[in-house]
This record gives C-alpha cells, structure tokens and sequence, in this order.
C-alpha cells in the first residue's frame, strides 16, 4: 500500500517534469525537467523493485543514475561551449572584442 | 493493479512525448524529448519485467544517441543557432498521415494473432526455451538465463558483436570527437576574471 502510493505520487512528478519540459520557455527548463524525469524513473524502478519483490531491479536504478547523470554533464557541456573538444575554453572574438587581426 | 496503473500512466506519457516530439519546431527540445522518451519506455520495460532491455534502452536511448544527436546538431549549426526554431514545413501530411494510419491499422490487427503477454502456452515458449530454464544453471552456472545464453550458449556471437560495436565506436570517435587545434585563438575561462 504504501509503496503504490510512492508510485502514484513519483508519476503525478514525471508528469509535472513533463509539462515543464514541454512549456519551457529556456534550454534550461528543458534540461532540468529531463534530469528531474531521469530521477523520477530511477526512483519508479527502485519502488517498483520493492513493491514485485524484486531486489536485482535495484543494480539497473544505479545504472540509470550513472547514464543520466553523464547525458546531463554532456547536454550542459554542449550548450555552454557548442562542442565536445574544445576544453572549456571560449573563442577570444566572440567576445564583445571583435579583435580578429 | 498497481502495476496496470504504472503501464497505463508510462505508456500516455511515452504518448504525450510522441506527439510533442512530432509538433515541436526546436531541434534542441526535441532531443531532450527524445531521452525523456528514451526514460519513459526503459521504465516501461523494466515494469514488464525486460531488466536487460531496459538496460540497453537507457545506454543506447537515453543516454548515447541523446549525446550522438546533440553532437550533430552542434557540427552542423553554428552555436548560436542551436536553440534556433525549425522552419514550419511547407508540404501537406495527408500522404505521410495516410501511409502511417494504414500501416498502424495493420499492426494492431496483428496483434489480434500474437498469444497474450507471458502466456506460458505461446509457440516462443515452448521451442527452445525449456531446454535452457532446465539446463542452463547446470551446465553455464550462470543464475540469469538470458545471460546465459547470451555470454556462454553464444559466447562466439557477442565476442562478434563487441568487436563490431567496438570498431563502430571508434570510427564515431573519429568522426566527431578528439581534442582539435581551433583556428580561433582560444583563452580559458579561468584567465578570464
């Protein structure tokens, strides 16, 4: 009993993820709303592993919380510097300078 | 019942971000979307008892092709276009539209014929199945069937796919990865302030 009702109350969540997600006016609301979501599921699958009695279940929600936490450092990394190998450094003249030569 | 309630709830909302996936204009949110949908269905699997699919899904879905398509999206727009909207589409979707209703038509009259979820009766379950539930902690000592199957019974056949996973992941890395020499001069953050 108490653990449906810890499912009820973790899908309403998602839900609510999911209108922010889709009303979002900024790149950031999108991004939290799918980590919260990511979170939510991790949590569904942990009590959904204790409501059906099956423990093992518990290895897959760490799992996700490693793939999620790792799409989200990539998806933020992304938007902050526009690629993947450049290391954190920013472009000189797109920086109000405008001193290219 | 429970569990009817959490499928039933997963697979609307598996719906919701379908249709706002096929409605929306920014590429970007669309590829949030597209994990969060990636979430929903590993979840899904995992309530249908699918542990290994899941895990796949969440690896493969929610987490590599998320990072493979934003990656694409920042080769193939300039920065500040990223969170630009698409165009709205020219074209009419009666011809598309039709094409899926009929071909959906066609797969939930399928349905009708496949035997019930976990129906112990089903022809898959009755082939080779048995076989591998009786013997298959005997002979591997494996306690998970499907790992079983999948890292002795076929040992050979996953060593072939990793090879080719691995090549694939590779050539990707070729593609798109690597620390590059930019032909803009470049100054850290950190020497900013």
């Amino acid at each position: 009993m108490m653990y449906a009702v810890a499912i009820i109350a973790i899908l309403v969540t998602i839900s609510l993820a999911l209108v922010r997600a889709l009303m979002g006016p900024t790149v950031y609301d999108r991004i939290a709303a799918m980590n919260m979501l990511g979170t939510k599921t991790i949590l569904l699958i942990a009590v959904f592993a204790f409501l059906t009695g099956r423990h093992d279940l518990l290895d897959i929600a760490i799992v996700y919380a490693l793939i999620n936490f790792i799409g989200v450092v990539a998806v933020l990394k992304l938007v902050e510097q526009g690629n993947f190998f450049t290391d954190g450094a920013v472009p000189v003249d797109k920086k109000s300078g405008a001193n290219n030569k | 019942m429970i569990e009817s309630a959490v499928d039933i709830t997963l697979l609307s909302l598996i719906a919701i971000h379908a249709v706002a996936i096929i409605r929306m204009r920014s590429l970007f949110a669309v590829i949030m979307l597209f994990g969060g949908f990636s979430f929903l269905s590993a979840g899904l699997f995992v309530a249908m008892d699918a542990a290994d699919v899941a895990f796949t899904e969440a690896a493969v879905g929610a987490g590599i092709s998320t990072i493979l398509m934003l990656a694409t999206l920042a080769l193939t727009y300039a920065h500040e276009d990223v969170q630009k909207e698409e165009k709205q589409p020219t074209h009419k979707p009666w011809l598309p539209l039709s094409v899926v209703l009929i071909t959906g038509g066609m797969l939930i009259y399928g349905t009708s014929d496949i035997p019930a979820f976990a129906d112990p009766n089903a022809p898959a379950q009755k082939h080779v199945a048995p076989y591998y539930l009786k013997k298959s902690l005997p002979e591997t000592g494996v306690p998970n069937v499907v790992t079983a199957v999948l890292a002795s019974y076929r040992g050979f056949d996953t060593l072939g796919e990793v090879t080719v996973i691995f090549t694939a992941g590779i050539a990707v890395l070729l593609l798109i990865g690597g620390r590059r020499k930019s032909k803009i001069p470049f100054e850290t953050r950190s020497n900013k302030e």
